[in-house]
């Protein structure tokens, strides 16, 4: 493929991670947009990472204000270029803190108003910028700063927000999930969202190499087992039609992908934590099940 | 008019060379057949192809050692960074 096929608007010399998920998808995410395209980021590792001062690493205008109000300052943005008349993709990249929590009410209300943008979580399944803290997107079992395993824990109690069917519920034009270790569907999503008009929803699940506890080459790896063992199914919904789900022939045990991370690495060495990974398998499962995977 | 925040222009993060923190350095071999599969994977935009091979940009890349390890060809080996 020619060089200038392969359009690159994420420029290097950004400081995230070594082995950044969440820098893959964005990288992913704006391919198929192209130039003339209006980002709007909530707070978040991408934001940081992007946008120290005077070393801002977009080449698209992109804007950020606050954590909760992504979805609300993207509605600005769609006002004022329709009272320009001028036209651009409008993409807001929020994380899942951004959405499932702290963002939750104004994205609830940029589906009910029905406006045109399209909204991609990047699902790294903590609050990573802030020193991994828990939030409604990570798994159950999972061990972060503020859900630590012990005597009387063995990790997040809860289960993880299913945050897909709340999109759908909205009655939303276009929902999809997806996962930076399938590029191509990655990208086919975001361009089929861009050409829909109305309110869209795109989850891009990132593994994260620090929050998580694994080797930084792996981090596609990671993605992959994820959606291999059924934990993150991949489908795309859009209104009116049937659900397209990405069907997976050799389902892989859930111990292949527990067995990677530091997050889980306290299942393995109690016995009495056998029930919470067969548990887990479980969730995996009822997945496979309820989605026909 | 703009009350409060501010304005920078983009794409500036260049200046900002990223290849010092590299301890793994990663060297393509002759084998590789220019896939780009490594290009699309890597976070730090410093991998592009160049006459159906990818060349990687050394001012920039953290060595994460993701290209080696996806690489279908095996083509991408991590060598330690010596100055």
């Amino acid at each position: 493929m020619a060089t200038e096929a392969r359009l690159n608007l994420l420029a290097p010399g950004h400081r995230a991670c070594p082995g950044c998920g969440a820098a893959i998808a964005l990288r992913l995410i704006l391919r198929p947009l192209g130039k003339e395209t209006i980002v709007v980021s909530a707070t978040g590792c991408v934001e940081t990472f992007t946008s120290p001062y005077g070393q801002s690493a977009w080449d698209v205008p992109w804007m950020h204000s606050l954590f909760e109000n992504s979805a609300a300052i993207a509605t600005g943005v769609q006002a004022a270029l329709e009272a320009l008349g001028e036209q651009a993709n409008l993409v807001v990249i929020s994380g899942d803190g951004g959405t499932f929590d702290i963002g939750f009410g104004a994205l609830s209300g940029m589906f009910e108003r029905k406006d045109n943008i399209t909204y991609i979580c990047y699902d790294n399944e903590a609050y990573m910028n802030t020193g991994v803290q828990r939030s409604g997107s990570t798994p159950h079992a999972a061990v972060t700063t503020t859900t630590p395993s012990g005597s009387h824990s063995y990790g997040k109690l809860e289960y993880k927000k299913d945050m897909p069917a709340i999109a759908m519920a909205h009655d939303a034009e276009y929902v999809a999930t997806t996962s930076i270790a399938y590029p191509q569907d990655l990208m086919r999503k975001v361009k089929k969202a861009n050409e829909i008009y109305g309110p869209k929803y795109i989850q891009v699940h990132t593994p994260c190499c620090i929050g998580w506890g694994f080797d930084p080459s792996e981090t596609i790896e990671l993605g992959r087992l994820a959606v291999e063992t059924c934990l993150v199914p991949i489908f795309e919904k859009e209104k009116g039609k049937p659900m397209v789900v990405k069907k997976i022939a050799n389902k892989k045990p859930i111990t292949d992908y527990l067995k990677k991370q530091n997050r889980f690495k306290h299942l393995f060495k109690e016995e009495e934590r056998d029930a919470v990974i067969k548990e887990l398998q479980q969730i995996c499962d009822d997945n496979a099940r309820r989605f026909g995977i | 008019m703009l009350t409060e925040g501010a304005v920078c222009e983009g794409g500036k993060s260049r200046l900002n060379k990223t290849g010092n923190w590299r301890t793994m350095r990663p060297e393509v071999a002759d084998t590789c057949n220019g896939c780009g599969l490594c290009e699309l994977f890597c976070p730090d935009s410093s991998i592009y192809l160049q006459e159906k091979r990818a060349v990687i940009d050394y001012d920039y890349c953290k060595g994460c050692g993701i290209c080696a390890r996806e690489c279908p060809k095996g083509a991408i080996e991590m060598k330690e960074e010596r100055k």
